[in-house]
């Protein structure tokens, strides 16, 4: 079993839980987040070997023992800075411009 | 809501207690009325004793920095006499990123001395990696509970971005989907593990932010040899607008006006599915801008000590293009990259400095750090992935949750006042709406009141009255 599979015990680990079904969920909620339920991510050492969507229990950061779907074995970040938006590259040429015309004007 | 999270619910008094470690039963007064100074001085640290705290912990004493060619650009634009020095506060100095260091750095220090062996913060903001910072110096274990994503699993880069850095300090970040039962989920992990409550809203929180204001107004004295003639605190849930305000008070800078600023969200309902990924900004915005200023007490301690309607001389909002617009210029013409939310007191600031004249001074209050994800190009494609439109043109026209208009000139940068009046009627009608039925109000009430909103006893009975006309 690899990490896309699955993981081994002692493995870092995500898992998954439904917190709340959309009947237990609180009252007065908008409707788009009332038919959904409440679910939770937490991170920590795998207590069993178990696939992907299997149920496993995992040990937390701060010893707590929590039981969920194993949804990801090494869980990481892909968040980036991205490319520059187009309606902000030009703004330092143009305000630097402007405040050298500004000091040229005060003779400064 | 369920049994089990209404039985939880039910408990709630006596599991704060525990997890804070006393009662602020002690502290009311009426149904309305409470003693709002007795409960921030009931931590017993004067000032010099929190600056002690932070200086140990690593926090505080960041740099003051004069922004003077932001400074000139206002001024090639403003009229003649006008366009006020602009300085910033660059709390992205402290160890976490953020001012919020200072609060975390107070709640940790009491948690510690009190013998908890490990403190819980619900929080998708910069106050998360704040706490787990210093409960990593403190050898406190932490759990931070977040609202990071959608039904779908997406989060905003920003929010993903702060359970990153809250897992590099060693904390245990629980995510979970949009919805107000993240308090019963941290209520039932506080009863579970009998950590202590790091809330945001504790007084321990908010006096740690009080040096921040105190070193404003030092700072300021030592550059220019007077405190600032006005500071500029982005706003959101009224930690940052109270404490800046009440350290500018000790420190003698009581001509000092407390400008705070939000983004507008205005149209975007904050508990729901759909919207939370159609926010560019996941902090410093109306969403709990003008619900916490209205009714502080929704927050998650029973009293809270944040109370911005007692503190704001004047509230406006600024749209989210114009707030990257000044991230950028920010980085471009000062070298400083930081933000985004945090700039949103900046965007207010360049907008504001147009109108003040040139001897006057004006501080933005605070910065925060960026990084991949909390960063102004993650922030715009993400809105675009996400269906938002985002173009050139007069910020006036962007609407929250459609349109992202960036401004093509800095002469476009606005502010829009929020009526305070509105705010406080809507404070008051609150108020009386969470004591019971058919309870009259009384003189003491009336005087809580005009304080804790800023305003005479004579206009408080105004609106009971023209409340009680329906």
């Amino acid at each position: 079993m690899n990490e896309r599979t699955g993981c081994q015990a002692g493995d870092w680990v995500e898992v998954e839980r439904v917190v709340l079904e959309p009947g237990e969920r609180a009252d007065g909620l908008p409707e788009d987040t009332a038919r959904q339920p409440l679910k939770m991510w937490v991170k920590g050492f795998a207590r069993a070997a178990a696939r992907i969507g299997e149920k496993v229990e995992v040990e937390t950061m701060t010893g707590r023992v929590v039981e969920g779907t194993l949804t990801d074995v090494l869980p990481g970040y892909t968040h980036t800075f991205g490319r520059p938006p187009k309606e902000l590259v030009a703004i330092g040429r143009d305000l630097r411009a402007r405040v050298a015309a500004y000091r040229a004007r005060e003779g400064r | 809501m369920g049994g089990t999270s209404a039985a939880v619910l039910a408990r709630r008094g006596a599991i704060m207690k525990a997890a804070l470690g006393f009662d602020y039963a002690a502290f009311e007064r009426s149904p309305i009325a409470f003693d709002y100074e007795g409960l921030m001085a009931s931590h017993g640290l004067t000032i010099e004793d929190v600056r002690a705290i932070q200086r140990a912990a690593g926090v505080g004493d960041t740099p003051l920095i004069e922004l003077r060619n932001l400074t000139d650009l206002v001024r090639s634009y403003a009229p003649p006499g006008f366009g006020a020095r602009i300085f910033v506060k660059d709390e992205a100095a402290n160890l976490a990123g953020s001012f919020k260091d200072r609060r975390a750095s107070v709640s940790i220090h009491v948690a510690k001395e009190r013998g908890y062996d490990g403190v819980i913060a619900a929080t998708s903001g910069n106050y998360g990696a704040a706490v787990a910072s210093q409960a990593a110096r403190a050898g406190l274990k932490c759990i931070i509970v977040q609202e990071a994503f959608d039904s779908r699993h997406v989060g905003q880069p920003e929010i993903i971005e702060k359970s990153r850095l809250c897992e590099a300090f060693g904390a245990e970040v629980v995510q979970l989907t949009v919805g107000p039962e993240l308090f019963v989920v941290m209520l039932e992990l506080l009863e579970e593990t009998g950590y202590f409550a790091a809330s945001l809203y504790s007084p321990f929180g908010v006096a740690g932010i009080e040096t921040l204001g105190f070193e404003i107004a030092e700072q300021m004295r030592a550059l220019t040899g007077a405190p600032p003639s006005h500071v500029v605190v982005t706003h959101a849930g009224g930690g940052n607008t109270t404490g800046t305000a009440r350290g500018l008070a000790k420190a003698g800078a009581r001509e000092t006006q407390v400008v705070s600023a939000s983004v507008d969200l205005s149209g975007l309902h904050m508990a729901s599915d759909t919207d939370f990924n159609r926010k560019s900004f996941t902090t410093g915005h109306t969403g709990f801008g003008v619900p916490f200023a209205t009714w502080p007490d929704r927050a998650d301690v029973p009293r809270n000590a944040a109370r911005a309607l007692r503190y704001m001389d004047r509230y406006v909002t600024v749209s989210q293009g114009e707030v990257f617009y000044a991230t950028e210029a920010l980085c471009k013409l000062e070298g400083l990259e930081r933000g985004p939310s945090g700039n949103t007191a900046l965007a207010a600031a360049m907008a504001l400095a147009r109108d003040l004249p040139r001897e006057a001074t004006v501080v933005v209050q605070e910065t925060e750090y960026t990084g991949a994800g909390k960063h102004h190009w993650s922030q715009i494609a993400f809105a675009r992935a996400n269906g938002i439109e985002v173009r050139l043109g007069d910020p006036a026209e962007s609407v929250p949750g459609t349109s992202i208009v960036v401004p093509e000139w800095p002469e476009q940068l606005s502010v829009r006042d929020v009526d305070l009046e509105r705010l406080r009627r809507s404070y008051v009608r609150n108020a009386l709406a969470h004591a019971p039925e058919g309870y009259t109000p009384t003189e003491d009430d009336v005087r809580f009141l005009a304080e804790d909103a800023h305003t005479t006893p004579e206009a408080v009975e105004g609106i009971i009255r023209e409340l009680a006309q329906g």
